[in-house]
């Protein structure tokens, strides 16, 4: 991957982020917000990489600690905001209330 | 350095088309999540997307310490699920902040190892390891703050005088030893320095913030966390972190724009004067009294009222009262009320978290309108009914210049012909200022535990028969 790919895929990446949130309710905010910390859960294959490729022990240690807190932030991202998103329902045919959106 | 090597034609191959699956199923999840019809889809389908990629990565070229790094999964992993999992609704934002907290150190681990390791092969990558490192340090120990003093385990805001000179310089410190290290490379005590001072440097920044302000900064360490971990993508020419990464730091930025705009603060005045906790300057003495009134006469107000709105607060959320009353607003629809929720963006911890609250006793999600959909509709209701909020339908907020909420966006309650303000006793709002719709004429206040409040008011409506 050259420099200036890298660059396009940044530029590129940068608009999608902004464009797919800018269409969101505040109702889902909270749980975007989860959603978005989750997807940074990734940096997971990162550290798995850093710590795969490490040697000496300090490698190690600061591997095992980066894949450890990594996993965590998948992990607890995902159920969180699963939990959250999981409680959103409609109310289509209780009520005779005005259901906009 | 992290290059997939050439030679391994098919692992390779297999990785590279795995990543970009990834990306593909992380912005698809994240575009489903905008809309509640499919939000739950939306967080299903980036996880299929987290699954590929991690299940893939173990066949990475030239991969050792297996044992570890399956020991280091599971263990946090387990930890997360379990801590996930029993986790309080209201509680959430912190929890965030915590998880967050630990992709930035995740991504300051990385740049540990590479960088100790002796660089990212060229200056350019090893200044985006530099670049990820501090930053995502900096969002690490910011984030445990966060968590600390929202969970109450922080109670007080620190703060000193030239604490942002302390800040700035710390922030030059961790600059130099960046920079050092790019120019000069495989020396430990820069990279040391490095990591440190960005430690210290969120600690610093942090710790004066109030907890109101709070929300808005854990967003922004979310962004951040986002933009290290893409940084670190970069240096380990990684796309898949490149992409989810570079899409959470933009979507995080404008989310924190969002979200200080509702709160009517920009995000220089959160994170350089201390508002957010501070009582603000008392304004003048209200005129008019505080007119008590009794349950049972609500409860025939609310029974036969054409069309009631529910603004619920915080406080509606601390007393678990969310159960209560929409038991009480499904007794009213029963009758042909219609009924209405009206939720401010920062009636909860963080914009949306009231309708998380919400969704949790169930009510459905139709029945909430925000603040632009909803404030025409105060006009042609019956009831308001306030529940444990205060600053957001305070109507000093309209009119007194001086007021330090002066500005920002308010529901209307106070067009409502009747405002109800159930609360449990007399004083101000979060903010520490007086609130003049408590004194209107057409005001009652209902003194009381939201939990115990709402059952007397579901025994008076039912009581009508």
């Amino acid at each position: 991957m050259t420099g200036i790919v890298a660059l396009y895929i940044f530029m590129l990446a940068a608009f999608t982020g902004y464009e797919v949130i800018s269409r969101v309710p505040v109702i889902l905010h909270t749980p975007l917000m989860s959603g978005s910390n989750f997807v940074h859960g990734i940096v997971l294959v990162g550290a798995m990489v850093a710590l795969g490729q490490a040697h000496t022990p300090l490698e190690k240690s600061i591997g095992f600690i980066g894949v450890l807190l990594a996993a965590g932030n998948a992990v607890g991202g995902y159920v969180v905001t699963e939990r959250m998103l999981r409680m959103f329902k409609s109310s289509k045919a209780r009520s005779g209330a005005p259901g906009e959106r | 350095m992290a290059v997939v090597p050439g030679g391994l034609l098919g692992a390779r191959t297999l990785i590279q088309a795995s990543y970009f699956l990834t990306a593909v199923l992380f912005i698809t999840g994240l575009k489903r999540m905008s809309s509640p019809l499919s939000a739950r889809s939306g967080i299903v389908w980036a996880g299929a997307g987290m699954l590929v990629a991690t299940l893939v990565t173990l066949a990475y070229p030239g991969m050792s310490n297996y044992p570890l790094i399956g020991a280091a999964i599971v263990l946090g992993g387990v930890l997360a699920w379990w801590s996930g999992k029993r986790v309080a609704m209201t509680d959430m934002p912190q929890m965030i902040a915590l998880y967050n907290g630990m992709g930035g150190g995740a991504a300051a681990s990385i740049a540990a190892v590479e960088l100790y390791r002796g660089g990212g092969g060229s200056q350019v990558g090893t200044a985006l390891a530099v670049a990820g490192g501090l930053i995502g340090a900096v969002s690490f120990s910011g984030s445990a703050i966060a968590f600390g003093k929202l969970q109450g385990l922080i109670r007080r805001s620190i703060r000193f005088r030239g604490q942002q000179f302390v800040s700035v310089l710390l922030l030059a410190g961790a600059l130099l030893a960046g920079a050092l290290e790019v120019l000069h490379g495989g020396a430990a005590g820069y990279v040391t320095g490095l990591l440190g001072l960005a430690l210290l440097l969120g600690l610093a920044m942090t710790l004066p913030i109030g907890g109101a302000d709070m929300p808005v900064v854990i967003s922004l360490y979310n962004a951040l966390t986002g933009l290290a971990v893409g940084f670190e993508g970069f240096a380990l020419h990684n796309a898949a972190m490149i992409i989810a990464g570079t899409v959470v730091g933009s979507a995080g930025t404008l989310l924190t724009q969002l979200m200080a705009r509702a709160m009517n603060r920009s995000l220089g005045n959160v994170l350089f004067s201390g508002f957010g906790e501070a009582p603000g300057a008392s304004t003048g003495p209200l005129s008019g009294s505080l007119k008590p009134i009794e349950a049972a006469d609500v409860g025939v107000m609310l029974a036969f009222a054409h069309k009631v709105i529910v603004v619920p607060g915080y406080g509606m959320a601390v007393a678990q009262a969310q159960h209560k009353i929409w038991e009480l607003c499904q007794l009213l629809i029963e009758r042909g009320v219609m009924v209405r929720f009206a939720i401010h963006p920062v009636a909860g911890r963080m914009p949306g978290h009231m309708n998380v609250l919400l969704a949790e006793a169930g009510v459905p999600y139709d029945l909430i309108g925000d603040l632009e959909q909803i404030n025409a509709e105060f006009d042609t209701a019956d009831v308001a009914l306030i529940i444990g909020a205060n600053d957001v339908v305070n109507p000093v907020a309209r009119t007194e210049k001086s007021s330090p909420i002066y500005g920002m966006p308010i529901l209307n309650a106070d067009r409502a012909k009747n405002v109800i303000v159930i609360k449990r006793g007399q004083g101000a709002g979060f903010s520490g200022i007086e609130n003049a719709l408590f004194y209107l004429d057409n005001t009652r206040m209902l003194y009381g535990d939201a939990q115990k409040v709402g059952a007397e008011l579901i025994q008076a409506v039912k009581a009508l028969g």
